[in-house]
């Protein structure tokens, strides 16, 4: 078995118990940071496999963005549920 | 003696993956949120270096590019879960 | 075979070597704070380490090699600190074996003129 299948395995198993951590775990800062992990290791993946361009979108939009964007909506959301109280 | 500093660079990978076990085990552990945070700064660090090896392994320099901007949005990501947690944001 | 290619892969086998125990650290300290302090600083030296090998292999990539470790030489600290900060306003506590505590003392001290 050469280097780059073993290392893609790796990921691909540590990827999968990030997906399972994320759905499981109760409170939701560790989701967002255990999604952040997902697509991080799904751009190591991409990398592996001779493709680079689809790797930076991949760590731009998934690592950077997406975990903004969900921190920005959990803020608001929270600040909704303490008015209602 | 000529295939040296390949397999040099191949053991190295192979320290640099067992990092990336080890962190991951921390994060599916972590009691609190600010752990599984701790965890995710030494991932990205980890995963830079990882990429750098990748690239260097392949023999293309444009992998270095893909390091870079996870370089500075994964330096965002961290910061903006360090202020929610504090309260800010 | 040329010596820079030795010199450059034994300088990243170093820096993995660091890597490897800065994560070691990660998984093994007792509390929030020395896990942040082993996954910094470890990490920060064996990154720079390796990437700097990296840099002496391939020597045409020296230039976006050395923005990469001026850049992770600047930000790895600020996101460190940042998430020191937050975790001790939270209130996560500190380990039994710790002895002081100079931001908590800090805090409850009362306001001197």
């Amino acid at each position: 078995m050469e280097l780059q299948h073993g290392i893609i395995i790796l990921m691909g198993l540590a990827m999968i118990l990030s997906a399972i951590l994320a759905m499981v775990v109760k409170d939701l800062i560790s989701s967002v940071v255990a999604v952040g992990v997902v697509s991080l290791f799904a751009s190591i993946i991409y990398l592996l496999l001779q493709a680079p361009d689809v790797a930076m979108t991949e760590a731009a939009i998934g690592a950077g963005l997406s975990t903004l964007i969900f921190l920005y909506a959990l803020h608001k959301t929270k600040d909704a549920e303490e008015e209602n109280d | 003696m000529d295939k040296l500093p390949e397999i040099i660079l191949q053991i190295s990978t192979y320290f640099v993956s067992a990092g990336i076990i080890l962190a991951t085990l921390r994060m599916i552990k972590g009691p609190s949120m600010a752990d599984r945070a701790v965890a995710l700064d030494t991932f990205t660090v980890i995963s830079i270096s990882l990429i750098v090896l990748i690239s260097c392994l392949a023999g293309r320099v444009i992998f270095l590019d893909v390091g870079m901007v996870y370089a500075i949005l994964s330096f965002i990501g961290v910061v903006a879960v360090a202020r929610y947690i504090e309260g800010g944001l | 075979m040329q010596w820079n290619t030795l010199l450059g892969s034994i300088l990243t086998l170093t820096g993995s070597i660091f890597l490897f125990l800065g994560a070691l650290g990660v998984y093994r300290m007792p509390d929030l704070y020395n896990r942040m302090q082993a996954g910094t600083k470890a990490t920060t030296l064996g990154t720079m380490l390796t990437l700097m090998g990296i840099g002496v292999c391939h020597t045409e990539w020296i230039g976006q090699i050395l923005i990469l470790i001026i850049f992770i030489a600047i930000t790895n600290p600020i996101s460190s600190h940042a998430l020191a900060r937050a975790a001790h306003f939270k209130g996560i506590p500190l380990t039994e074996k710790s002895v002081i505590d100079k931001l908590k003392d800090e805090k409850s001290k009362p306001e001197v003129k």
